[in-house]
């Protein structure tokens, strides 16, 4: 079965702008640390599956080599905001973003 | 090395002096730091010696008709460019003719002799390296000074001799006369500077050039220019050398400069500094030749300060003092020589006059030194005993400022008021003030000698000693000098001059007047002698009976005429209240203050009103991210030119109907 005939681009973009949005709502609204840093891997992993689309649709590899990329940064990411939240955690006994704000004026 | 290029080792050697003493003299030895501060002026006058020999041989040449020498005279070394803006061209350049030689020769010798002496008297002082260190930096300067040749670079020289002056003036800085007495001397030469400076820029402008050859030939070149803005230039660069050379109006900082140690009152304040300004107007000569009105300013400025510090020095009791209204009153004939356009003289008078003032205040400075610090001739009396040799060159500098023949300042001076005499009407009243003036100081250098030397000790506790011989060998060569300075002859010494200052024009058409006229000089200083010896030898009550008979004269000149005070009233106390109301709490306190707190205060309005943005809330943030985000989506996205035009029309449309 052709996938890309199977099922029509637009769906693919349409996934990716929901989990976006799901990505951004949750950064927005949730308290937890963990959940907001979560929601930041959802919202860079909905970019990686537009890049993806569009790559296939217009035939051009740039799109997947970016992934790669969005990928390693992602990484690199989670090591050192895991490193952070263990820090903080560690520092205040807390992980609720509003009781973080020592560094307010 | 270019054996034609030495002139620069003339400033380089007491630089060098300076550089070694200023930076390590505290550490080295004594005897190291005052064998490096005399090798200096040693060294460079042996460079001028030098010189004089190669000067000698051309002007012999010349005259015997001998093919003249290869290395020609006068000597002009180009150092280096300096400044090059458009066609003006400021080089640093050196020129040693006639004038710059007898100038380095009393410059370097006089210099070297006041180094020797330094040694002595300084020996039990503080500071003893960082003197010899400013003594070496001024005549770095003076050197410049006198071998520049352009304004400019004379202008570095006349402003680091200042410099020198004011930190020798203010050496004792731990006294508060002292360091007064500096800032004045700085501040009051800044005015006269200001005339300097504002000279130079109106011969760039007038002259495309500020190198002395090319201002006089061009000048030259065209002898019907007269007057105008030469008279202008002329009028600006004599109030610079009014200001250097302690003139009238701005004498005032000289006797306050007595503060200083006195070897450099004599160096300084005597013999060579205080002269820069009748060099200066020697070198700028042609163009004062060609502004007669400035010329005759000079004269009358000349003659009017002559006889204007010679009255004060008459009721003076400080023996320095007497000495510093007598170095103004000879500049004053110095300038009146000038005036009348008797250059050679002037710098005649000059140069004896670096001779018999450097030994009245070397001598002045051995009594000082033998008598404990004591500078008050009332205090003094009867040292001729104690201090013999003191006693003796002291009286030669007396005698021959006094003008007797055949010492030298009787054939200096006599050449000034000769060479006035001839020059008109204004000539012959400047001549008579001349004259009174020289009574004046026959009568007050005998008043100084009898209450010094004569008659018995006044404070019989003290126990004079005559000084040790680095002091009194300078003394003794100066003497020599003193005595027989002037054989040279006036008329040799002009001719020697005249390639720069031009032939002496004096030429009478009575006979014998020259004899008649030294006649009246003599006579007046034996007049001055008699008065002296009336007054302070055999009736030594006399002068307070006068003081007593005319209060109000003899207060007037106790006070200087209250120049001092005049000026205060009408310039400092002006200038201070100036500074402290409008300069100091209009302008600083109001205007750059309010300037200060505005600015601040805009910054920490704004930063109150933003710093609501940093609330610490992680999701306040998160939320004006995306917030942003979606502002510049909508900015990058919606096609605002085509949208803006149309709901513009729409609207436009709307309104209409």
């Amino acid at each position: 079965m052709n996938f890309s005939q199977g099922v029509p681009i637009s769906w693919y973009l349409l996934l990716s702008a929901t989990l976006f949005s799901l990505g951004v709502l949750g950064f927005l609204i949730k308290r937890n640390l963990i959940t907001v840093f979560m929601s930041i891997e959802l919202m860079l992993n909905a970019v990686n599956l537009s890049f993806v689309t569009f790559a296939h649709q217009w035939h051009a590899v740039k799109g997947q080599i970016f992934v790669f990329f969005v990928m390693m940064v992602a990484a690199a990411e989670a090591a050192v905001g895991l490193a952070i939240i263990i820090a903080v955690f560690r520092a205040r006994a807390t992980l609720a973003v509003d009781r973080i704000d020592l560094m307010k004026l | 090395m270019n054996v034609h290029l030495y002139l620069w080792l003339i400033p380089l050697l007491p630089f060098a002096g300076f550089l070694l003493n200023g930076i390590l003299g505290s550490r080295l030895p004594k005897w190291l730091v005052s064998a490096i501060a005399l090798l200096a002026p040693a060294g460079a006058f042996g460079v001028v010696l030098f010189s004089l020999d190669r000067a000698y041989n051309v002007v012999f040449a010349t005259q015997k008709g001998h093919p003249v020498p290869a290395n020609n005279f006068p000597i002009v070394e180009h150092l280096a460019s300096w400044i090059q803006v458009g066609t003006l061209h400021i080089d640093f350049t050196f020129v040693l003719d006639q004038l710059s030689l007898v100038m380095l020769l009393v410059i370097t010798g006089v210099g070297f002799l006041i180094h020797i002496y330094s040694v002595g008297y300084m020996a039990h002082e503080e500071g003893y390296a960082r003197y010899f260190a400013y003594l070496n930096l001024f005549l770095f300067f003076m050197t410049v000074l006198v071998l520049a040749g352009n304004a400019l670079l004379m202008f570095v020289g006349w402003e680091g001799v200042g410099l020198a002056s004011y930190l020798l003036i203010g050496f004792y800085f731990k006294k508060d006369s002292a360091a007064n007495a500096g800032k004045k001397a700085f501040i009051v030469n800044r005015i006269g500077d200001f005339g300097f400076l504002i000279g130079i820029f109106l011969l760039i402008a007038n002259f495309g050039t500020l190198t002395f050859s090319e201002i006089a030939s061009k000048l030259n070149a065209n002898p019907a220019w007269t007057g105008g803005v030469l008279t202008t230039i002329a009028l600006c660069l004599l109030l610079g050398a009014t200001g250097k050379s302690a003139q009238l109006p701005l004498y005032i900082w000289l006797p306050d400069a007595m503060e200083g140690p006195t070897p450099v009152s004599a160096l300084i304040h005597a013999a060579t500094m205080v002269t820069a300004g009748v060099y200066m107007i020697a070198r700028t000569h042609v163009l004062f030749d060609h502004a007669p009105f400035a010329l005759g300013v000079v004269a009358i400025i000349g003659a009017a300060t002559a006889l204007f510090a010679a009255t004060i020095a008459l009721v003076q009791n400080d023996i320095k003092r007497v000495l510093a209204y007598s170095t103004i009153s000879q500049l004053g004939y110095m300038f009146l020589g000038c005036g009348v356009a008797a250059y050679s003289a002037a710098i005649f008078h000059l140069v004896t006059h670096a001779f018999f003032k450097a030994l009245l205040f070397l001598a002045a400075g051995s009594v000082i030194h033998a008598i404990g610090g004591e500078q008050d001739m009332r205090k003094m009396g009867g040292l001729r005993k104690h201090l013999p040799v003191t006693f003796w060159t002291m009286t030669a500098a007396v005698f021959t400022i006094a003008g007797f023949p055949p010492l030298a300042a009787f054939f200096s001076k006599d050449a000034i008021l000769y060479e006035a005499f001839l020059h008109g009407n204004l000539g012959i009243a400047i001549w008579f003030v001349g004259l009174v003036t020289a009574l004046l100081t026959s009568f007050y250098m005998f008043r100084l000698w009898y209450m010094t030397f004569m008659g018995e000790s006044r404070s019989p506790e003290t126990h004079p000693h005559e000084s040790p011989w680095s002091m009194l060998g300078p003394l003794v060569i100066l003497a020599l000098l003193s005595i027989g300075g002037g054989w040279v002859g006036i008329e040799r010494f002009a001719a020697f001059l005249s390639p720069v200052t031009g032939p002496r024009t004096a030429e009478s058409t009575i006979p014998n007047l020259e004899l008649l006229l030294s006649l009246a000089a003599v006579a007046v200083a034996l007049i001055g002698w008699y008065i002296a010896d009336l007054f302070y030898r055999q009736k030594p009550a006399q002068p307070a009976e006068l003081a007593e008979a005319l209060p109000t004269g003899y207060n007037t000149l106790v006070h200087k005429y209250y120049v001092d005070e005049i000026y205060g009233a009408t310039v400092v106390k002006p200038l201070l209240a100036f500074s402290k109301y409008v300069l100091g709490w209009g302008v600083d306190v109001v205007l750059l203050g309010g300037l200060a707190w505005l600015l601040g205060g805009i910054a920490m309005f704004s930063g109150a009103l933003l710093q609501r943005w940093q609330s610490g809330n992680l999701r306040s943030y998160a939320a004006w991210l995306a917030a942003g985000a979606a502002a510049l989506l909508l900015f990058v996205l919606v096609p605002w030119n085509s949208v803006w035009p149309a709901s513009m029309d729409f609207i436009w449309k709307v309104a209409r109907h």
